[in-house]
């Protein structure tokens, strides 16, 4: 059978994905604490740096910045090695949706609970370490993990950009093996699915689990 | 949720506060504007990579482009809108045979990424345009989103509604489908719409699969050009288009969540985190 005997082809572009989702989520998910700090701070112009940024990534589609950090860079003669350029893109992308998903999290703490922490003396930094961010944590994890699902499915895009992983064998498996080319996709996805599908069980359990204690 | 955190701030404060956002917004500023000289230096914003813009051919290829994106768009919002209440229909059926399967077959379709099943589309069925297979990948994927939408907004509504329509003699079928269903997607409409624009932003993957629209068109068009002098100008103006329709469409989808008041908009803001990427 064709899923079987390309194993190891399999094995290599499945470790490139998780290399890809890795490195991103590495990177991305500092950057949108960052971004999610500044868009809560009480200094405006950081906020308004932040919104923007935002607005921008959310709304271009991930292509255009695979684009953008494949073609329109090396023309600006900032020439980078592929799969540096394929992480700087899923980045650039991802970070702010971390970022919303940790800002959700910590407006999704009732506003009782930092009153309550003022009101019996507390200091901003003591409300702030100890009421409403191990609070907020607890409801960060599940949208955390749902954008890293997102950023799973959206490592596919890598592939069309000379990067070998599991969309890409697909394809390379696919012109070997043309009269096998159904096996060959379901194979793809089979890979897919064993990373997302353990995320997506986690994050129901999380919020089940979140849900209960309140 | 700020000023809880800690006391009014007084004069000192709101002045040291002012003083720390001007420096930063300074420092931002001239962020942006050593990348617009490093540009100028570069040549980027001069005249002779812009005047292809004075050639209405060149509007008429990239707005061809466009018209390709939100005609893929638009047929594949009405069919994964019709997909997802399919999808919750049979999700919700009261037959096990039926349940099942479409439950597993929903986690595969949402665990899987839509590049890969445009691809599948379009080799597993020969004969398939790209355009369709680009269409009909968006349906689905989007179709299961929106019929998971769809039944979570059922599920939330009170029981009182179906058993009404039980008891005036409504078959289950119906029941759904003019009692239940109209409120869900009321409620359910942010986060739809939210899918829309998600929907609208995966039109671009058709460039991957050899769909010609607007990517393509611009990348054609700068090889038509000249690359190396054009593609940076026409990038912008595809990055503008997407931006423009984009940015409407989630300006439309958060008036509707703040309409919808306050218990949903909170669903929104975690559902939409999970569909929107």
């Amino acid at each position: 059978m064709v899923i079987f005997d390309n194993l190891p082809l399999y094995l290599e572009a499945f470790l490139q994905t998780l290399a890809l989702l890795l490195l991103t989520i590495v990177l991305a998910l500092p950057l949108g604490a960052v971004i999610a700090a500044m868009r809560i701070s009480p200094i405006g112009s950081l906020r308004a740096t932040a919104t923007v940024y935002t607005e921008i990534l959310r709304n271009t589609p991930l292509v255009l910045v695979f684009i953008f950090c494949f073609v329109v860079l090396p023309i600006l003669g900032v020439i980078l090695p592929f799969m540096f350029s394929a992480v700087l893109a899923l980045t650039l992308y991802t970070a702010p949706f971390f970022a919303e998903a940790i800002r959700s999290g910590i407006n999704g703490v009732p506003v009782g609970q930092a009153e309550a922490a003022r009101s019996i003396g507390m200091t901003f930094g003591q409300t702030v370490t100890l009421v409403v961010l191990p609070q907020a944590i607890r409801s960060v994890i599940p949208p955390i993990i749902n954008v890293m699902i997102a950023l799973t499915k959206n490592t596919s895009i890598a592939g069309g950009f000379f990067i070998f992983e599991l969309f890409n064998s697909g394809r390379r498996l696919v012109n070997e093996n043309g009269d096998q080319v159904i096996l060959v996709l379901v194979g793809v996805a089979a890979f897919y699915l064993l990373i997302t599908i353990p995320l997506g069980q986690l994050a129901d359990f999380l919020e089940r689990r979140v849900v209960i204690r309140r | 949720m700020t000023s809880v955190l800690y006391d009014v701030p007084g004069p000192k404060a709101k002045v040291r506060a002012r003083v720390i956002s001007w420096i930063t917004g300074i420092v931002v500023l001239a962020l942006l504007a050593y990348t617009g000289l490093t540009l100028w230096q570069k040549g980027m914003w001069d005249p002779t990579r812009w005047d292809i813009f004075n050639d209405p051919l060149v509007w008429a290829v990239l707005l061809h482009g466009l018209v390709v994106v939100l005609q893929s768009a638009l047929v594949a919002t009405v069919l994964a809108l019709l997909l997802g209440m399919v999808f919750a229909l049979l999700r919700m059926s009261s037959h096990r045979v039926i349940r099942i399967p479409t439950t597993i077959g929903l986690e595969f379709f949402r665990g899987m990424p839509v590049l890969l099943m445009m691809l599948f589309i379009l080799l597993a069925f020969p004969g398939v345009s790209a355009f369709w297979a680009v269409v009909s990948a968006l349906a689905v994927y989007n179709g299961a989103i929106i019929g998971e939408a769809l039944r979570s907004g059922v599920v939330a509504l009170p029981k009182g509604q179906r058993e009404a329509g039980l008891a005036i003699g409504l078959r289950p079928l119906q029941a759904r489908l003019q009692i239940e269903f109209p409120q869900a997607f009321r409620n359910m409409l942010p986060i739809i719409v939210a899918q829309i624009v998600v929907l609208l932003k995966d039109t671009a993957l058709g460039y991957i699969v050899g769909q010609v629209a607007l990517i393509r068109e611009g990348e054609l068009l700068a090889e038509f050009v000249g690359r190396q002098q054009y593609f940076f100008s026409i990038f912008l103006v595809m990055l503008a288009m997407y931006l423009a329709i984009n940015l409407t469409i989630s300006t439309i989808a958060r008036q509707l969540a703040k309409r919808r008041g306050f218990t949903v908009s909170k669903v929104v803001a975690d559902e939409s985190m999970s569909a929107a990427t």
